[in-house]
């Protein structure tokens, strides 16, 4: 396996082997994954295989992240750059690009040819999604990035999912904004993810618009410009969407619904664990203060992480938005999620179970030790909150 | 004229020649960007605290 040697401050050489190099391809194959289903079914005639990627999913996944647990292996410093470097790291991000489409057409045309239940069918269109949703991811490690070709990537991978908008919020709203209450796609202690979705969907898409206009019109140009970066992936989308329509006809309408309807979902899942409850504090000018390492929710389990481009390493990339997945480093002390990314969704689907588990933990954080000053609070649930933990006696203000 | 980097992720906004792809036009000094101007490519170091080479 391929090494790095580097040379530390002090003179010691160092030799750094990653462990998960090949591993990472994990993220390129696991978007395949309707086709496990689709195989299966058309070996026995058993529709009920479909569904078998959301069992792997939310069964399996957590599963093999509670066996497996956590890796905090961090490459050393010295190689970090060579790392970054490495293009094999990068090439796995490009080829996955394809992949989300053949998935997406695979999935229809199997919807669209087979006569299958109304749950068979369903249940394939909810696997298109999830999976779908997999390449938001995929499009925002490309989108992070400053190369023209990694941009491009990104806002043609992003069309599968119909959320062409996204790198451009994520980038230059959710970073800028994260862990305050102006952000939409920051949860705040109390809010359902039911609630989280009615804000954070339109807010992060208006946001996004906003962004893009204003960029435009400092050119001089339109909103509606063939330059509109939103439009440009959005207009793929379309492409590809009536391209299944006219090929796989009017079943495709209920498919895509559900389709695009799952995949945005993975990302309102993604975005309500990552940053739930977490406040940036006002510095002395009266500014948030610089996102910190704790203004993350984060995830060392190995598996989930190798199929997610790392993403539950959540705090580094806050820290540092444009590092590679392969980079980014673990740190002690970090507010931690109770399983990996696929287990948390779980529990934040079912809100009583979410608050018992993650109220508890947030408030036990070292910078907020019971301090509800410190907590980003929905306005609506601060009044309850506050009467709740003042009775039990374990917030301090 | 003078250059400008961001100190996180080495963004480079050079005087003369503006940043076409945002907006500014070749000349616009770093002092007539928007007071909330924000990095165009990592979005977490501001105005403020680019480093004047
Ligand atoms: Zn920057």
């Amino acid at each position: 396996m391929k090494g790095y040697t580097a040379t530390l401050p002090d003179g010691e050489a160092i030799y750094y082997v990653d462990r998960k190099r090949y591993l990472w391809t994990l993220s390129v194959i696991y978007p395949l994954q309707p086709f496990i289903g689709i195989w299966l079914h058309a070996e026995t005639g058993n529709e009920a295989w479909l569904l078998l990627p959301i069992f792997l999913g939310y069964v399996v996944n957590p599963i093999l992240d509670w066996v497996l647990g956590e890796d905090t292996n961090n490459p050393p410093e010295a190689v970090i750059l060579q790392l970054d470097r490495d293009p094999f790291y990068r090439a796995l991000t490009y080829i996955v690009v394809p992949l989300h489409f053949v998935s997406l057409i695979g999935a229809a045309w199997w919807a669209g040819t087979q006569s299958l239940s109304w749950w068979g069918f369903l249940g394939l269109a909810v696997v298109a999604g999830i999976t779908s949703g997999l390449g938001i991811n995929t499009g925002h490690e490309l989108g992070h990035k400053k190369s023209k070709l990694e941009r491009t990537l990104a806002k043609i991978v992003l069309a599968v999912p119909v959320y062409g908008h996204f790198w451009i919020e994520h980038n230059r709203g959710h970073h800028r904004d994260v862990s305050t209450p102006e952000d939409p796609a920051s949860s705040r202690m109390g809010e359902s993810i039911y609630r989280f979705a009615r804000r954070e969907i339109p807010g992060a898409f208006r946001r996004a618009w906003a962004i893009e206009k204003d960029r435009l019109e400092r050119r001089g140009k339109s909103a509606w410009d063939p330059n509109n970066q939103i439009l440009q992936s959005m207009s793929l989308s379309v492409v590809l969407q009536v391209g299944l329509l006219l090929a796989f006809g009017w079943k495709m309408i209920p498919f895509l619904i559900v389709h695009n309807v799952f995949a945005w979902w993975q990302l309102t899942s993604a975005n309500y664990v990552e940053h739930y409850g977490l406040l940036r504090l006002n510095d002395e000018n009266g500014r948030y203060e610089r996102c910190q390492p704790h203004h993350s929710w984060n995830s060392n389990h190995i598996f989930s992480n190798l199929v997610l481009f790392h993403l539950e390493r959540h705090s580094d990339h806050h820290a540092h938005p444009l590092r590679r997945y392969q980079s980014l480093r673990h740190f002690d002390n970090l507010p931690s999620l109770p399983s990996g990314y696929f287990g948390s969704y779980l529990l934040a689907w079912v809100p009583p179970l979410w608050y018992r588990v993650m109220d508890k933990a947030l408030l036990a954080l070292p910078h907020i030790d019971g301090d509800l000053d410190k907590v980003n609070i929905e306005p609506e649930k601060r009044e309850m909150i506050f009467k709740k933990y003042a009775e039990s006696g374990s917030a301090s203000s | 004229m003078s250059e400008y980097r961001c100190p996180e992720c080495g963004y480079t906004y050079d005087e003369n020649k503006g940043d076409e792809h945002e907006g500014y036009a070749p000349g616009t000094a770093f002092s007539k960007l928007p007071d909330d101007f924000a990095c165009p490519d990592c979005s977490v170091r501001f105005k403020g605290d680019f480093d004047k080479l």
